[in-house]
């Protein structure tokens, strides 16, 4: 495999799109948002770090099993002076492969200065326990607070998902 | 998703480049002391055949880019100063089998050595015909092209007296979450290399040298410009 490098801090006139916030179109029924902030060691604001995520549609589709033409399923959001980033989305449906089952999930990359290789984690949600219960993945993660820091919060203005990149709090990555 | 066989005779070597990536921490490039994760990536025990199929089924198209992006010295008035060069290559999946429909982005320095970005203080000049922008989508052979100029050196706050060697930054996205790679491309026997803390935080001397273009004269547009070939290989554990 080629090794990666840093993104650098000088990515901002090149990969940021105009609609890179919308995984989905601005107007689609059940569209939600999801948002959050990325944190440092130190609990400092990363401003300088691009989001990335990957996801089904709402029936738990992606691109190779039916999902709309228009459904992206892709992110990207720059983060803010606050670290702040936001996509559009739907809530992704139930995902089945073969005899698996994993409960719905977002997949989010994290990629900026200081990161010599990008960070991947999953969003889950806090209103599918039974379905968090079953999942595969969360499985592995045996301690709860580490656990927990997948599981997005609630709030009246979407779901709400901080990345801890080093410390206390720290985000579960994944090995991909 | 079917994928034709893998077959590129001039750069076999880039297929078996090893899968010894950076670290999360390298004190030397200071910037990974405060965001490096202290606890290594969670290995997902997936069965056998599990993540091969979950990366067939779970597929995405994020194709996108605009007319002549992949030309970087015809996106404004004039010629940018600073020499021209070809940068092609391939991209591959972790089989060798090259990957359609990718997409390739590339961003860099003028010849002078200073970015288009407001972050950007170096006291070097702007190009006003040069963003150094480019986007562009993999052929049915998994093939890329740009025509850019080469980036020059630049200092950064890193350390005293630090310089970047000159590089083109890559972003690529293939068509499964496991095939998105982020890198630097460098140019062959550039003093600075063995000076810079981002390129030897590979620790591997085959890993650093796969990221290091070679000239390629069959692809060199005579009375024009060079042609430098980089290779790319993605995918991860997903292909063992």
């Amino acid at each position: 495999m080629t090794p990666s490098q840093t993104i650098g801090p000088f990515f901002g006139f090149a990969l940021p799109w105009p609609d890179g916030e919308l995984v989905v179109p601005a107007q689609t029924p059940g569209a939600v948002r999801l948002f959050g902030r990325v944190l440092d060691g130190k609990g400092e604001p990363v401003t300088d770090a691009l989001v990335e995520s990957w996801q089904c549609d709402a029936e738990g589709r992606y691109a190779s099993g039916g999902a709309a033409s228009w459904f992206r399923g892709f992110g990207r959001c720059p983060t803010d002076r606050d670290g702040a980033f936001a996509i559009l989305t739907v809530k992704p449906g139930t995902i089945r492969v073969a005899d698996f089952v994993y409960a719905p999930h977002v997949l989010l990359t994290v990629h900026a200065r200081g990161l010599l290789k990008r960070v991947s984690t999953r969003i889950y949600f806090p209103d599918e326990p039974e379905a968090n219960a079953g999942d595969p993945v969360l499985a592995c993660v045996a301690d709860g607070a580490q656990r927990a820091t997948l599981i997005a919060a609630a709030t009246d203005e979407g779901y709400r998902f901080d990345i801890r990149l080093q410390g206390d709090g720290e985000t579960v990555f994944f090995d991909v | 998703m079917v994928r034709p066989p893998a077959h590129d005779p001039r750069s076999p070597e880039r297929r078996v480049s090893p899968a010894l990536g950076p670290p999360h921490l390298h004190a030397a490039y200071r910037s990974t002391v405060l965001r490096a994760p202290s606890r290594p990536p969670l290995r997902i025990p997936y069965g056998p055949g599990e993540l091969a199929r979950l990366n067939a089924a779970t597929l995405l198209d994020v194709r996108r880019t605009s007319a002549q992006a992949a030309d970087l010295t015809r996106q404004h008035a004039g010629d940018p100063i600073g020499e021209r060069i070809i940068v092609e290559g391939q991209i591959l999946d972790g089989a060798g089998r090259p990957i359609s429909g990718a997409l390739v982005e590339v961003w860099q320095a003028n010849a002078a050595g200073r970015y288009a970005h407001a972050v950007d203080q170096h006291p070097a000049p702007l190009d006003p015909n040069f963003t150094g922008a480019g986007t562009c989508i993999t052929n049915e052979q998994g093939r890329y092209h740009f025509l850019t100029i080469k980036p020059g050196a630049y200092p950064w706050g890193n350390h005293a007296n630090a310089w970047r060697p000159a590089h083109v930054h890559f972003s690529v996205i293939g068509n499964a979450f496991v095939e998105r790679i982020v890198t630097q491309m460098y140019f062959p026997g550039d003093p600075l290399l063995e000076h810079d803390p981002i390129y030897n935080a590979l620790h591997d001397e085959r890993a650093r040298a796969s990221l290091i273009a070679k000239l390629d004269l069959s692809a060199t547009v005579p009375a024009f410009a060079l042609a430098y070939h980089f290779d790319i290989v993605v995918g991860g554990r997903a292909y063992g």
